[in-house]
């Protein structure tokens, strides 16, 4: 449903965005990840069509962005970095102007606000000034235009960006509520964010891309060692001893209240360490796996401890 | 141009919902007001002199003497007034991080360009009409020619026209709507007193300068002298002012 084939932005002599190649299916949730400055927004502007190319290709519902810019934009709905809002008009008036230059049908143009303003919750400030309203009436706002022509893409820049928790929430599962219906590629910081909503992450960095695929598929990816986190009744130093004794087990440590054990990524070392709890009675509260986190995904792949 | 309506209803409303467009309207009926106010008392206390002596009653005329200089007048107010008018168009857009969503709608670049424009056009076109109404008190009362006054709002609407389009584009230079209303005006009072150094000039650049200056093609049209050089003049103006927007907008978009 996006596709981008060797994408180049150059600001003068900068480059923002180099070699960029990715591709999200239909129906997915997909999150653009990235430091600062990293071209997110700059990847998000050419899908829209909002900046062109310096060089590569890229397409959106099958249409090239380049060459059928007009049919892309039809397609697309787009809440950009800056939430693009008229303070001197209504809320429903605004989505109606909206509507009008996305070009929805005269007749539907109600239907569509009134779903536009369900979906993101804005019945009680539908009749209020946009300056009038709050942050997150206006970061909802934003993403209700997005969604007024029925999109089959929708690419959000920084949705839950100056939300409170509470907000945060609910335009999660706002955003959760479109997978399947539409295809979605949304830029965040918050990394929480892309584990609870997405299917699949893009990590950006410099302008280049890092790495791409499935939550699960990476994290599996580039997990340097397996193995597992134990809770144990007897705690005493010498357990880390048995531990430390089993075959393949690289490493035993403390981490608080909790063993963590390592071993091999290639070995499964799991039943000898349960036999080992149960022959000397440790008493197993708890054994959970070393999954890589995206905390640590996202820092090893930014931060380029890791090589693929 | 169902699109194109869409952004003049738009900016209509922006127009009316804020202060900017009332104020420039009232403050340009209230120089009107006085203007036609002190002319014609003026003219009402010297006609009865002139009627009084044969040789000047010939020349008691009231579209030269009331609405020539009244035109000349409300010229003049208009390029103070009309870059207020064309500032924010897309300055607005462009510091309001708008811009982004109607560069990213279906609507091409000239839709919204030609969008944008016809709103001022028709700000403009409120303004004159709400302005002709205590003129047209003087065909109750008296019997002025009519064609030289339709002229002469016709040469009003058409230079304002053309002071618009060289708005916009100074509006999509900027994010700035100050900057964006000084240039205008900057580049106004330039084309003004291209008439003063023409005189000074010569050959081909008095004629030159003299075609280019805003002026010059309006004394005729207040004066009743249609000439469609004139007219030209000012579409051909508006339009080159709406063609450097088009550009300077695609030109930022491609860099």
């Amino acid at each position: 449903m996006i596709e981008t084939q060797h994408l180049q932005k150059k600001y003068g002599d900068l480059i923002a965005v180099e070699d960029l190649s990715f591709k999200v299916e239909a129906g997915e949730i997909w999150g653009l990840l990235g430091p600062n400055a990293a071209g997110k927004t700059t990847t998000m502007r050419i899908l829209t069509g909002y900046l062109p190319a310096t060089s590569g290709k890229a397409s959106v519902a099958g249409y090239d962005v380049f060459e059928q810019a007009e049919e892309v934009k039809k397609e697309i709905g787009y809440l950009p970095e800056t939430v693009p809002l008229y303070p001197e008009m209504t809320v429903e008036a605004y989505l109606g102007f909206v509507a009008e230059i996305k070009q929805v049908p005269k007749n539907q143009k109600k239907a569509a606000i009134d779903r536009a303003v369900e979906t993101t919750g804005l019945t009680a400030v539908r009749k209020r000034l946009i300056k009038n309203i709050s942050r997150g009436y206006r970061q909802r706002l934003g993403i209700a235009q997005a969604l007024i022509h029925n999109p089959k893409v929708i690419i959000l820049d920084e949705p839950t960006i100056g939300l409170d928790p509470a907000q945060i929430v609910e335009i999660r599962q706002l955003i959760k509520s479109l997978r399947g219906e539409h295809t979605v590629l949304l830029s965040t910081h918050i990394l929480a964010e892309v584990t609870q909503v997405c299917d699949g992450v893009v990590i950006i960095n410099e302008g280049k891309l890092m790495a791409a695929g499935r939550l699960a598929e990476l994290t599996t990816a580039y997990r340097e060692k397996d193995g597992v986190y134990l809770k144990l009744k007897k705690a005493e130093d010498e357990v880390l001893n048995l531990f430390r004794q089993l075959p393949g087990v690289e490493k035993a440590v403390r981490e608080g209240e909790e063993i963590r054990l390592e071993w091999d990524r290639n070995l499964d070392r799991r039943d000898e360490v349960i036999k080992c709890c149960l022959e000397h009675q440790l008493g197993l509260i708890e054994m959970r796996s070393l999954a890589l986190t995206i905390e640590e995904l996202y820092l090893r792949i930014v931060s380029g401890g890791i090589e693929q | 141009m169902k699109a194109v309506w869409s952004i003049i209803k738009k900016e209509l409303l922006t127009y009316f919902t804020s202060p900017i467009a009332y104020i420039i309207i009232f403050t340009f009926l209230l120089l009107s007001g006085f203007f036609f106010y002190s002319l014609i008392s003026w003219f009402n206390s010297i006609a009865p002199q002139m009627a009084q002596n044969p040789y000047y009653y010939q020349q008691i005329n009231i579209n030269q003497m009331v609405f020539s200089p009244l035109f000349n007048n409300l010229s003049i107010v208009l390029m103070l007034m009309l870059p207020l008018l064309s500032m924010r168009l897309f300055s607005e857009e462009k510091k309001m991080g708008t811009e982004e969503l109607l560069f990213t709608s279906p609507l091409s670049i000239t839709q919204i360009i030609v969008g944008k424009y016809l709103a001022s056009l028709i700000v403009l076109f409120i303004m004159l009409l709400l302005s002709a109404i205590p003129v047209l008190f003087t065909f109750i009362y008296g019997n002025p020619e009519t064609v030289p006054f339709l002229l002469g709002y016709l040469g009003l609407f058409l230079m304002g026209a053309a002071f618009l389009g060289l708005g916009v584009f100074w509006s999509s230079i900027t994010e700035n709507q100050i900057v964006s209303a000084v240039l205008t005006f900057g580049t106004l009072l330039l084309f003004w007193v291209l008439s003063w150094v023409s005189y000074s000039a010569h050959g081909i650049w008095q004629g030159v300068l003299n075609y280019l200056s805003f002026f010059e093609h309006f004394d005729s049209l207040t004066r009743g002298i249609f000439d469609t050089t004139d007219l030209v003049y000012y579409l051909s103006f508006a339009f080159f002012g709406l063609f450097l927007t088009h550009s300077v907008i695609q030109s930022r978009r491609w860099r």
